[in-house]
C-alpha cells in the first residue's frame, strides 16, 4: 500500500525543513527555554518550596512547565505553515497527508526534547536536585511523544479556527491529562528510586497513549487539513 | 489534460460553483475571466486538488480524482494568491525542499537553472521574507514549474507585479504552452488574457457564461461584446 | 444538505413526551416514597439523591459514547444529520454529567464532610465534562459548517478515548505509594446496603432518564434541522 522508504523520506524532509527554519530564525527554542525558566521561577514563589518538599514536587513542577512551554512550540510550528499559506505547498505535493502529520509531530517532539534537556540542568542547579536519571529521561521521551502526537493534531485544527492561540490550550489540556498524570507519577518514582513494579503501570499507560493517539492522528490528519 | 464534468462546490449554504464543464487540451493556454467573487479561485483550488468538489468529476492528465489524487498531484503546478514559501528559508532551500517532495531528478542542476531563469541567483541565500512581492512571485512560479508539470494553474499571476517580472512570466507561459503544458490562468485583466490566451472562458457567479476563441477576442469590438455578456450574465445570476 | 422541510412533531415523539413525563414523575415518586432511606452513615435522607446521581452518570457517559459513534459515522458518510445528532448528544451529556457531578457533591457533603475528593471517578467525570465543553468551544470557533462538523467528530472521538485513559492514569496515581499530601480514600465510607426496593428504584430511574434523554435528543435534533433550514432561507433572502 504505502511504500515505506519514500514515506519516511517525506517525514524526514519535513522534520529537516522545520529544523532549518528554526536554525535560521532561532526564535522558538530560545523563547520556549526562557518561558520554561520563568515558569519554574513562578512556581518557586507560588509554592514556597522548601528543600525537602522540592524533591517530591519536582516532577510535578517540571511537567507543568513542559506542558505550558510545549504550547509555544505547537503554536509556532503551525504558524510557520500558516504564514504565506505554506501548508498549501505541502498539500499540493504528491505526498501522503499522514506523512505531513508525522513530520510535524517529530519536529515538535524534537523541540520539546531540546527544551527539556536544557531545563533539567537549570532546575537541578536552582533546587539542588539531581535530575540526571535514566528513567526520568525515558519518561520525558515518552511524554514528549504523547504530547506532540495529540498537540500536532489539535494545533492543525486550531490553526483553522478563530482565536487559535486561545483555543489550542483549551482543546489540548483535557486530552493531555493521561500523559501528564502518568508522566508525573513515573518521573517522581524514578527520582525517588522506587522499584520498577511501581513504575510499570504509568509507563504502560504512556505507551498505550503513544500508540493510540498517533494511530488516530494518522487516520484523522487528512480530515483536518482537507477542504 | 484538464477535464471537469458538472463540478459544483458548496461552502455551507453558498453555492460557489455550479455545474462547471471545462476541457483544456495539452498545449492550450486558456484564460479564465470573471469579476471578483465569481469562483475563479475556487475552481483553481479544485483543479489543483487542494479542495474537493461537492459534486462532479475532475480528470487531470488522465487521472480520475479523487482516487488517483496522489499521482495527479505530481503533474500539477499551482500558483495562487499566496506565495506558498517559507519566509525564513532561502530561495534555494525552499526549492530544494519542494524538489525533494516532488522527487525531482538532479535537483541541484534544476534549481540552478530556475534561479537563473527567474533572475534570482544573486539573492538565492537570503531569507525569502526579505524579497519584494515581484521576487516572491518569481520564486513561487519557479516552485510551480520545478517538477516539470503537465498542467499549470495560475490564479491572477500578474497582480501587482513589476514590468520585468511580467515579461519573464509571459515568456515562461508561452514556452510552457509550446512544450505541451495545459495552462489555465485566472485573471480579471482582459488585456493579459488577450495577449496570452488561445481561448477565454467567462465565469460569472459560479457558472461558465461564455467561451471565446482567439479569433473572436483579438478584434477591437471584443471589449464591448465582453462587457455586454458580463452584464447580462450578472443580471441573470441575480434573478436566481 | 438538509433539504427535507421539517414536519410538525411526529406522533411517536408526542407519545414519547408523555411517556417521559410519566416515567420521570414515577421515578421521583419512587425515590421519595417507595425506596426506604439508607442508614445515617450513608447520608440518611440525602442518600435518595443517589438514584439521580447514578442514572445521570451512566446515561451521561453512554450519550458521550454515542456522540463519538455519530462522529465516526459522520466522517465515513458526511450527512449533516449525523453531525446534529453528535452535537445533541454532547449537549445532553454535558447536562446529565453536570447533574451527576453536582448531585454527587451534594450527597458527599453530609457523608464525607467534604464537597470534593480527588477520587478517580470524580476527577474523570470532571475531565470528561471539560473535554466536551472544549468540544463546544471548538465548534463555536469554526465558521464553515462542514469543517465544524468534521472537527467536532474528530474531537468527540479523541475525547471519548482519552477519558478512559484519564481514569486509568488517576487510578494508578492513587495506589500503593503512601500519599504524604492528602488523606486516604474516603469513598470507602458511605457505602450502604442495597435493599430490593432500592434496586428497583435505581433501575427504574435509569429507564426514566434514558427515555427522557432520548426524547430530549430527538427534540434537539429537530431544533438543529429547523435552525439549518432557517439559515438556508436567510442565505437565499440575502442573495436576492
Amino acid at each position: 500500500m504505502i511504500r515505506v522508504l519514500p514515506y519516511l523520506g517525506v517525514v524526514v524532509r519535513i522534520v529537516r525543513k522545520d529544523l532549518a527554519v528554526e536554525w535560521r530564525s532561532r526564535q522558538l527554542v530560545a523563547s520556549m527555554l526562557v518561558f520554561a525558566l520563568l515558569v519554574i521561577l513562578i512556581f518557586n514563589f507560588a509554592l514556597e518550596l522548601d528543600a525537602r518538599a522540592r524533591s517530591e514536587l519536582s516532577s510535578g513542577v517540571l511537567w507543568a512547565t513542559f506542558a505550558f512551554a510545549g504550547t509555544l512550540g505547537l503554536n509556532r510550528s503551525m504558524s510557520i505553515e500558516k504564514n504565506g499559506q505554506a501548508i498549501d505547498g505541502l498539500l499540493l505535493a504528491p505526498v501522503d497527508r499522514s506523512a505531513i502529520y508525522f513530520g510535524k509531530m517529530l519536529g515538535n517532539m524534537f523541540f520539546m526534547l531540546i527544551v527539556a534537556l536544557l531545563t533539567l540542568p537549570a532546575y537541578g542547579i536552582l533546587y539542588n536536585v539531581n535530575l540526571f536519571n535514566g528513567g526520568l529521561l525515558l519518561v520525558i521521551l515518552l511524554g514528549a511523544w504523547g504530547y506532540s502526537s495529540i498537540g500536532t493534531l489539535l494545533a492543525a485544527m486550531a490553526m483553522q479556527a478563530r482565536s487559535r492561540e486561545l483555543l489550542l490550550p483549551v482543546l489540548l489540556f483535557p486530552l493531555l491529562i493521561p500523559v501528564l498524570v502518568s508522566a508525573v507519577r513515573a518521573s517522581g518514582y524514578f527520582l525517588e528510586g522506587l522499584e520498577m513494579v511501581y513504575i510499570w503501570p504509568s509507563l504502560n499507560l504512556l505507551l498505550a497513549y503513544g500508540v493510540i493517539i498517533p494511530t488516530l492522528g494518522y487516520m484523522f490528519f487528512d480530515f483536518v487539513v482537507e477542504e | 489534460m484538464i477535464e471537469t464534468h458538472g463540478v459544483s462546490k458548496r461552502f455551507g449554504y453558498r453555492l460557489a460553483l455550479e455545474s462547471v464543464d471545462l476541457r483544456i487540451k495539452a498545449g492550450e493556454l486558456v484564460a479564465l475571466l470573471g469579476p471578483n467573487g465569481a469562483g475563479k479561485s475556487t475552481l483553481l483550488r479544485i483543479l489543483s486538488l487542494l479542495t474537493r468538489p461537492t459534486v462532479g468529476e475532475v480528470v487531470i492528465a488522465g487521472f480520475h480524482l479523487p482516487m488517483q489524487a496522489s499521482a495527479a498531484r505530481a503533474e500539477i503546478g499551482f500558483l495562487g494568491h499566496q506565495p506558498l514559501l517559507y519566509g525564513e528559508l532561502s530561495a534555494s532551500q525552499n526549492l530544494a525542499f519542494y524538489a525533494g517532495l516532488y522527487r525531482v531528478k538532479r535537483p541541484e542542476a534544476r534549481i540552478k537553472e530556475l534561479l537563473k531563469l527567474f533572475d534570482l541567483q544573486f539573492r538565492s541565500n537570503e531569507p525569502v521574507r526579505t524579497f519584494s512581492r515581484g521576487m516572491q512571485q518569481r520564486l513561487a512560479l519557479a516552485r510551480a514549474v520545478l517538477h516539470g508539470p503537465n498542467v499549470l494553474l495560475l490564479d491572477e499571476p500578474h497582480s501587482s507585479l513589476d514590468r520585468e517580472t511580467v515579461a519573464i512570466l509571459d515568456e515562461l507561459l508561452q514556452a510552457q504552452a509550446d512544450k505541451g503544458t495545459a495552462i489555465l490562468m485566472a485573471t480579471h485583466n482582459l488585456l493579459h488574457a488577450q495577449r496570452l490566451a488561445q481561448r477565454v472562458e467567462l465565469l460569472v457567479a459560479g457558472c461558465l457564461a461564455a467561451s471565446w476563441k482567439r479569433s473572436q477576442f483579438a478584434s477591437k469590438q471584443f471589449l464591448a461584446l465582453y462587457d455586454r455578456t458580463l452584464r447580462r450574465a450578472q443580471t441573470g445570476a441575480h434573478r436566481d | 444538505m438538509v433539504t427535507n422541510s421539517v414536519q410538525p412533531e411526529p406522533r411517536l415523539l408526542r407519545i414519547l413526551n408523555y411517556v417521559s413525563a410519566v416515567l420521570m414523575m414515577s421515578a421521583i415518586w419512587m425515590m421519595f416514597f417507595y425506596a426506604p432511606s439508607a442508614q445515617l452513615e450513608a447520608g440518611g435522607e440525602t442518600q435518595r439523591i443517589f438514584y439521580f446521581h447514578v442514572a445521570t452518570g451512566w446515561v451521561g457517559m453512554a450519550v458521550f459514547i454515542f456522540a463519538a459513534l455519530a462522529g465516526i459515522v459522520y466522517l465515513a458518510r458526511p450527512h449533516p444529520t449525523w453531525d446534529v445528532l453528535s452535537v445533541a448528544a454532547v449537549e445532553l451529556g454535558l447536562v446529565y454529567s453536570f447533574i451527576n457531578i453536582a448531585t454527587g457533591s451534594i450527597w458527599a457533603r453530609p457523608v464525607w464532610n467534604t464537597w470534593w475528593t480527588w477520587d478517580p471517578r470524580l476527577v474523570t467525570a470532571t475531565v470528561m465534562e471539560l473535554t466536551f465543553l472544549a468540544y463546544l468551544l471548538l465548534r463555536q470557533s469554526i465558521e464553515d459548517p462542514q469543517r465544524r462538523a468534521r472537527f467536532g467528530a474528530i474531537y468527540a472521538i479523541l475525547g471519548s478515548l482519552t477519558v478512559p485513559l484519564t481514569y486509568l492514569s488517576i487510578r494508578i496515581w492513587r495506589t500503593i505509594h503512601p500519599v504524604v499530601i492528602g488523606s486516604g480514600d474516603p469513598s470507602a465510607q458511605g457505602t450502604f446496603d442495597m435493599v430490593p426496593q432500592m434496586l428497583h428504584t435505581l433501575l427504574f430511574s435509569l429507564l426514566a432518564f434514558t427515555i427522557f434523554g432520548i426524547t430530549l435528543l430527538w427534540h434537539r435534533v429537530r431544533l438543529g434541522w429547523l435552525s439549518e433550514r432557517v439559515e438556508q432561507v436567510r442565505m437565499k433572502a440575502m442573495r436576492s
